[in-house]
Parts: C-alpha cells; structure tokens; sequence
C-alpha cells in the first residue's frame, strides 16, 4: 500500500463533493486552454487571411480607415467608389510588382439561408487578380471567356451553399439579371471561399457603377518602399493608402483589448476553482481530525500528514486539468461559434488551436495550481496534536 | 535482572483551561517492567487517559522525568516522540479509529507503510487470524460489527511488533461478551508473547483479570495491588 491509495480512497469517500471540486478546476483550466487556444488560432488566421489576399498595399476611397479593413477583410474593398482614372495613373509606377483593381457589390438575397434572407458579396476583378492570387485554383471550370462576359466564378464555400456546378445559370433578381457560372475556385481557407467573382468591366455595367473601383490591390517588388510609393500618391485627392500591416496591427489591437476582459475572466475562474479546492480539502481535513490524530499514533510522521493531504489536493487537480482539457477540446466549435458571432471581425480559418504545448503546459498549470492550493490545508492537518485530535469532538 | 521499560519520576501533566491551571497527573512515580499486565482504574476524570497519552508518548509531560525504552523522552518534541512509538507502541482506543476508507487488512498494514517497515502482508494476514477475523481481512470497518473492529484495531496496534500495548477502555464500547473476548485477547498475547500491556477500564470484572491493578484518583496512584483473580 503506498500513501497514494491512502489519498486515493479517502476522494472516493464524498463522491459528489470530489466530482463537484473537480468540475471546478476542469472549468477553470477549459477556460484557459480555450482562450489560449483562440490566441493562437486567431493569430495564425488573420496572418493567413491577410497573407493570401496577396496584396500589401490596398489604394481605397477616403473613409475611415478601421472601417475601410474590416470590410476589405469581409470582402475586399470598403464600399466608397474611386475613379478608375487613379488605377490607370498608379498602374505605371515602376515600384509595382503586380496590380488589381477590385469592384465589390453586395446584393441582398430574400432566398437565402432557408428563405431568413442572405447577402451575397459580388466581386469585380480583372485578369490580373489570378496574378496577385497564383494559388488559386480551379476545382471546375475556368477563367472568363471575355473581359466583360456575364459570367461568374463561384468560391468553394458559396459554390457548397448554393449547390452550384459550372455550367449554372444564376439569377439576380434585384437586377434582373442572368449570370452563368464558368468555374468554382478550391478552397483557399480565406474569405474568397464565400464571393462570387465576375468580370470588373461587367460589374461596373450591371450594377450601374461606370468606371467606378472599390479598391484597388497592389504587391510591391520591394516592401521597403512602402513609404515612399505612400508618400507618392498623397496628392491623389479622395484615396487613401492601406498597408496590410497596418491592418493586421489594428485587428490585433482591436481583439487584444477585448482579450484583457477574457482574460480576466480565465484568472478568475482559477481563482475560484483554486478557493474551492482549498476550501473542500480543507473541510475534509477538519472532518477527519480523529483520523488524523490516529494516523499520527501508529506511527505518521508530520511528513506523512502532509503528504497525503498534499497529494488529495493534487490529485483533484490532475483530475480537473484533465478533464478541463478534454472539455475544451470537445468544445472547440462552441467557442468557435460563440467568437465568430461576438468579435467584429473573424477569419475564415481555425480560430481556435489547441496544441500539445498548450495542453502539456496547462495540465502542468494545474499540477501546480494543486501543489500551491494543497500547502495550507496539508500544513493545517500536519500540526494537529496527536492526543488533541484523537480526543476532539467528544 | 527484570526489565524496566518505563520509569517515572514524580511527573505532571498540567492543562490550563481558560486560564486556569488544570493538574490531571500530580507528581506520580511509576515503573513498568517487561511482560506486566497492568489494568489503570479510578473514577471519570482521575487522569487514566492522560497517564496513558503520556506514557505512551502520545503527549509530553509537563514536570518530572520520564523515561521510556531508554530514553529520556521528558524533553523530546513530537517529531521524536513519534519515532519511539511507532516502533516501539502499539494502541488501542474505546472508538476503535480504524480508518473507514480502509479495508481490515489495510488498515492493519497501515503502520508499517508510515514506519517504513517492510508491508509483509502475510504477517499482517496472520495477526488478523489470531485475533479470528481470517475470513473478514478485505472487509471495510462499517462491515464489521464492534468487537470485530476492536479485534482490526488489536492487529493493526501489533502488526510493528511492538514492545508495550497501551489500551484506553478498550471495552467501553463493546458489550459484556464481546468485551471478555478482547480482554481475553489481551491475557493471551501478555502471557504467550510475553508482552507488555497497560489499559485503563471502567469494568471491575474485566480489570481485576489484570495482573497488576492501579487506581488513580485526582491524578494520584491511591493503590498498586498484584490481582489474585489472574489466572
Ligand atoms: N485537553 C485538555 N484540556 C484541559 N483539561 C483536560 C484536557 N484533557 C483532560 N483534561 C482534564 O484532565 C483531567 C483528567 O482527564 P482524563 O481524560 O485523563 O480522565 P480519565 O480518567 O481518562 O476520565 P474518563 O474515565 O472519563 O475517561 C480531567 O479533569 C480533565 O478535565
Ligand atoms: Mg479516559
């Protein structure tokens, strides 16, 4: 028999109090591994959203320009109208690697989502955008047979919803309009899995927008002269210079003050869990005084009292991470879901990322949450006299 | 040559209650050789329980000089009062105290996990068939009536050997038979083993069965006599 059975036997002799001890670090350390777990896959998201748009600098119409990079992010341009003149003007800087002006419409679709009504985002683009996105690929179909077809290229994701193959005819009902689909991207894991891409020219014709862009996106030969090509294009009046840096900063800054709060929440909740397992052992201490003052007349050492009562409490720790982490594993959608709908802007992909790191460190966190929680009550039950605790409660 | 394994010498305990100093031991001198049976009597309140915490270094004293095993244990702190005893000490207590999260058996092998003793469970089985619970070992306490507690409590007080069995009311809670069933444990293992044993009872008939009978009266020995019923 080792002093572990010893401890082992007495958590099974409250089941309900132990379960309930237990559940509390479990919801302590899901909380935790939850949100460490948004830390990382949110970064890892943005940076992978941002990175695949394949521009650095996008050129928008003057605006707020926190507002102009949520809805660039949601899809590619803020929606206020430049003059495709400034696209003609800039295309001929030679610090220009690759260029593509962008015109994004959004069209309200009554049909959608089981008839609750969607919006559908339409995206003008010219032959260059494949050049700014080599990645892309076709899962059917191919590109525009004509600059200012009515044709559309579906991203996967839409393609999925709406159950289109290539070769469909779609209907707009508040233009009156007939689109055929030529193709349907593969997954890029990024926000273009939901738009519908059509020709520029036929964007600026259908939804009656001449010469009009949204945004206009540009990859550098040198991102070094970011500043100077910025500088540049200061005298051009109505636009504004978006660097994509910018963006993901200000995202970052967005969603880490919103993380103080979350964050406050995971201390809290280990604080709780950590004073409701000081407070059960130490309960069960106080309730086994006779025993203890037993224990120590056969033979146990202040040593062995602390011992015991050290490795309960740890034990209800090991027992609580563990769970807690099966929990937060289990509940990584749930969180998922609950984020996408409170955070102003969330990225397509994984937002939450549980690694083995993440969850070796918070078992490990929880270990030594139980080896912190267990000092006090193990002292407590250690200095108990012998004779005073046997004789105690008669 | 007898042997001499504890000697006090005008000792004291004193209690102080709300101020008040309490003497529940006064100046008591006492020897206690190898193989005595020895029954502490005396009325509720005369200082049994504290005389036995005391000499079986369960407690410190608080004047006089005590020495047990060799030891001059007057001075000792706990951390090495408790090394004396668990080797050398094994009790019994009225409420028996085995622990209820234990089987019979493991309770039994509990001191030698804190002595650091090799847990040779066949020996801890064997004491448990001597005292006629063979067939009860992997029995929890609350599965097992008083006298079959009792009798756990024996086997777990002499699973390390030890050189004396002190043993407060050991019947108290018991009834008249299962009572003269431990007692008769008790004469069994003082007179085939050899072994020390000092109890304090309330039951007249049980301790004038001891060879040695002490009564205590306001934390004073009144008389020592030699009993004529031992057989
Ligand atoms: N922890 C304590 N604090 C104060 N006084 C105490 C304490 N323990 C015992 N006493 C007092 O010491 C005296 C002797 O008590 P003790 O328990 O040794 O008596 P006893 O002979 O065993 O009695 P009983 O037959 O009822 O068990 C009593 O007056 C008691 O009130
Ligand atoms: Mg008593």
């Amino acid at each position: 028999m080792k002093i572990l059975t010893v401890a082992f036997k007495n958590l099974q002799r409250k089941k309900i109090r132990t379960f309930l001890t237990i559940g509390g670090v479990a919801i302590a350390v899901a909380v935790l591994v939850s949100l460490m777990g948004f830390d990382t896959g949110y970064q890892k998201s943005l940076t992978n959203d941002i990175d695949k748009m394949g521009y650095q600098v996008l050129v928008t119409a003057k605006g707020c320009p926190y507002e102009a990079a949520t809805l660039m992010l949601k899809g590619g341009g803020g929606l206020r109208y430049m003059e495709q003149s400034v696209f003609d003007k800039i295309a001929k800087d030679p610090r220009i690697e690759r260029i593509s002006p962008q015109l994004a419409a959004t069209e309200f679709d009554k049909d959608r989502q089981n008839g609750q009504g969607g919006i559908i985002l339409y995206m003008g683009v010219s032959n260059s955008y494949l050049e700014l996105k080599p990645w892309s690929k076709f899962k059917s179909g191919q590109w525009f047979s004509s600059d200012d077809a009515d044709e559309v290229i579906i991203g996967y994701e839409a393609a999925e919803l709406e159950q289109r193959v290539a070769g469909d005819q779609i209907f707009i009902p508040n233009l009156n309009k007939v689109l055929k689909v030529v193709g349907i991207f593969e997954r890029t894991g990024t926000q273009d899995d939901g738009i519908m891409f059509i020709p520029l020219a036929t964007a600026q014709r259908i939804f009656d927008l001449p010469g009009k862009l949204t945004g206009i996106g540009i990859k550098l030969k040198d991102i070094g002269s970011l500043g100077d090509f910025e500088e540049s294009l200061y005298n051009e009046p109505g636009i504004q210079v978006i660097s994509m840096a910018q963006v993901k900063g200000t995202i970052f800054n967005l969603v880490s003050s919103s993380k103080v709060m979350t964050n406050s929440v995971a201390i809290i909740a280990i604080l709780i869990a950590v004073i409701g397992v000081v407070n059960t052992i130490l309960m069960s201490v106080f309730e086994r005084t006779k025993e203890i003052g037993v224990m120590k007349a056969i033979g146990a050492s202040r040593l062995d009292i602390f011992h015991i009562i050290w490795l309960e409490t740890t034990l209800i720790c090991v027992l609580g991470g563990f769970f807690g982490e099966i929990i937060a594993i289990l509940g990584t959608s749930l969180v998922e879901h609950i984020i996408r709908q409170t955070l102003p802007y969330a990225p397509a992909g994984k937002l939450v990322i549980i690694t083995p790191v993440l969850l070796l460190g918070s078992f490990l966190g929880a270990v030594i949450m139980g080896l912190i929680a267990g000092i006090y009550p193990a002292f407590r039950a250690s200095s108990m006299r012998p004779v005073e605790a046997i004789r105690s409660g008669d | 040559m007898v042997n001499i394994l504890i000697k006090a010498d005008r000792i004291s305990k004193i209690y102080t209650l709300f101020a008040e100093e309490i003497k529940a031991i006064k100046d008591l001198d006492l020897e206690i050789r190898q193989g005595e049976f020895i029954a502490i009597m005396g009325p509720s309140g005369s200082g049994k329980t504290t005389l036995l915490d005391i000499l079986g270094c369960l407690d410190k004293v608080s004047t006089g000089k005590l020495n047990v095993l060799d030891h001059d244990v007057s001075a000792f702190k706990e951390s090495s009062l408790v090394k004396i005893r668990r080797v050398n000490m094994g009790f019994v207590f009225q409420e028996f105290l085995l622990i209820p999260t234990l089987t019979a058996l493991e309770n039994v092998v509990l001191p030698l996990l804190f002595s650091g003793l090799p847990q040779e469970h066949s020996k801890a089985v064997s004491l448990l068939e001597r005292v006629g619970l063979g067939h009860r070992i992997n029995h929890l306490p609350r599965e097992l009536s008083g006298g079959e507690r009792q009798r756990v409590a024996i086997a777990r007080a002499l699973v390390t050997t030890p050189k004396i069995l002190f043993a407060d009311e050991p019947t108290g809670n018991l009834d008249t038979k299962s009572g003269q069933q431990i007692f008769d444990i008790f004469k069994e293992l003082n007179q085939k083993d050899d072994l020390t044993i000092v109890l304090t009872t309330h039951n007249y008939k049980l301790g004038l069965q001891a060879r040695r009978i002490m009564f205590l009266k306001d934390g004073c020995i009144v008389s020592r006599e030699e009993s004529s019923l031992f057989v």
